[in-house]
């Protein structure tokens, strides 16, 4: 596959730490380094990082996975709010069968992500999990 | 702005096409639209792919292209807009004609799934909808878009109706000679059907298939030369935040609003005056966000709407008269050109027996993944 470890190296601030850049003028949040405001276009960002935790909005399984993530079938995706308001995407772990439901609190935690090409890199990044303090 | 003309079509059966490579296929669709039209050559050849580099190693696809179809030494090249690329690559043929630089232009789309594994197609489809280090890092597919923006439609809206899109799209691709699944297929098989992203269902979404379509755009001048009937055509565009998500209302496909006002706007035709519309449903939802974004349903009411029969054959909108990306089939970069080709068959009167009483205008709308780029091109049949 076509994804190399530069690119795993650049984008770790916000795999690793859910890094990255809000706009100082209109708060969109971008996971990139950005040149413009993707919303705004305004070019001042302040450097965040995003709260670890938030609302599952809503969420699915991947049956039929891409072939990067054969061995991890199935596996969950959730779309999530984060406490801040910033919406992202992320696979969810540490779930009992039954216990993914729309509205649970969700809590970001470090995982193994994948083995990445034919180097065997293996490349971390965030995923949430059903919130241990339940309030 | 110079009128743009369709002069004729071509394509191949949307299938697993083993004994014949990329470019052959895409030549024999090439050469069935030059035959159609009764042109000899073209000023240039514009070529839509997606996966091309992922699947068969190749790339540089124009020379490739003018090659395999006898029209080497004519200026080629390809455009890309992951599975709309055949929308891309008629947009492309479109503006060379209108602006008065090309008499004649080939464009031609195609696509080799069966080359891949199932997994490797789904990571192509993985890498083009989404940001590699973002959807793709994480295992986001396209269906798992997909089945996140039903989830929030079903919570909105309720799911009424959405299974029933493949309804509709598999009993018009009943008998079609070019459709990769002809036959008919029962609401309660769709519902019966696994999940591949809950709630998705296996019998909601295309499957994987080789094909490839080409169409010959030509200028006002040289339509009135040629025998062909005189259909116009018309196409704009839009892009929209690639993620979804990232979106202010994630169901409101804002490249589809954008692109169908546009193209109509151009067209000087109203939605009323429509007589057909193609739907990219590679995704059922995705055929009702489609119609709802593209103001031919209220939200929330495309399903209730199929339920009722609008969308067939006989109804007030038809949609998907071959069979749509669900049942005549999804290879990528050919899809957008084989909407194109059978909006022109049902307005030339060529349709067979999905043939559409007094068509004269026809609107499709090409998605790339979820809508990240909309294209929609409009056919209408001019009195000569």
């Amino acid at each position: 596959m076509g994804m190399r470890v530069p690119g795993y190296w650049r984008n770790m601030p916000f795999l690793y730490r859910l890094a990255g850049w809000k706009c100082v003028h209109c708060g969109a949040f971008h996971h990139y380094k950005p040149v413009v405001c993707r919303r705004c276009r305004s070019k001042e960002f302040a450097q965040v990082e995003l709260p670890g935790s938030g609302r599952l909005i809503a969420y699915t399984v991947v049956r039929s996975p891409p072939k990067e993530f054969e061995r991890c079938a199935p596996y969950a995706i959730g779309l999530i709010e984060l406490e801040d308001g910033t919406k992202i995407l992320s696979q969810l772990t540490d779930f009992k069968e039954n216990e993914l439901r729309d509205d649970i609190r969700v809590e970001a935690v470090f995982r193994r992500v994948r083995i990445n090409g034919e180097q065997g890199i293996i490349e971390y990044g965030y995923k949430f999990r059903p919130a241990l303090s339940r309030s | 702005m110079a009128g743009v003309y369709v002069a004729g079509v071509g394509f191949t059966k949307i299938a697993e096409h083993w004994d014949k490579d990329l470019e052959q296929l895409m030549a024999e669709a090439a050469v069935k639209a030059l035959e159609d039209a009764g042109v000899s050559t073209v000023n240039a050849i514009y070529v839509g792919c997606a996966l091309g580099e992922h699947l068969q190693c190749q790339a540089n696809l124009g020379a490739l292209m003018a090659e395999c179809a006898g029209l080497t030494g004519v200026p080629a090249f390809r455009a890309e807009a992951a599975d709309a690329s055949g929308a891309a690559a008629l947009y492309s043929g479109f503006c060379d004609i209108a602006s008065g630089r090309s008499e004649a232009v080939l464009v031609v789309g195609g696509e080799k799934l069966s080359d891949g594994l199932s997994e490797e197609v789904s990571s192509g489809t993985l890498m083009m909808s989404g940001r590699s280090w973002y959807e793709g890092f994480m295992g986001i597919d396209f269906y798992a878009m997909s089945a996140l923006l039903y989830r929030l439609y079903s919570k909105r809206y309720g799911d009424e109706g959405i299974p029933f899109f493949p309804v509709i799209s598999h009993e018009h691709a009943e008998g079609v000679a070019h459709a990769q699944y002809p036959f008919k297929i029962a609401l309660d098989r769709v519902l019966e059907s696994p999940f591949i992203a809950e709630p998705l269902r296996m019998l909601e979404v295309s499957g994987i298939g080789d094909g490839a379509a080409a169409a010959v755009l030509v200028s006002e001048e040289l339509a009135r030369r040629l025998k062909s009937p005189k259909i116009r055509m018309f196409i704009s565009s839009a892009t929209d935040y690639v993620n979804p998500f990232d979106r202010e209302d994630p169901l409101r496909l804002q490249s589809v609003m954008l692109s169908v006002s546009r193209v109509l706007e151009h067209a000087g035709i109203s939605r009323s005056e429509l007589n057909m519309v193609e739907l990219h449903d590679s995704a059922s939802i995705l055929g009702a966000l489609c119609l709802e974004s593209g103001g031919f349903s209220p939200p929330g009411a495309a399903g209730k709407l199929a339920m009722k029969g609008e969308f067939g054959l006989n109804g007030r909108l038809p949609c998907n008269t071959f069979g749509g990306l669900k049942a005549r089939g999804h290879p990528f970069g050919a899809t957008a050109i084989y909407q194109v080709a059978e909006i022109y068959l049902q307005l030339a009167g060529r349709a067979g027996k999905n043939q559409l009483d007094k068509a004269r205008t026809g609107l499709a709308i090409s998605l790339s993944g979820v809508g990240a780029a909309a294209f929609t091109s409009l056919l209408k049949m001019e009195e000569v």
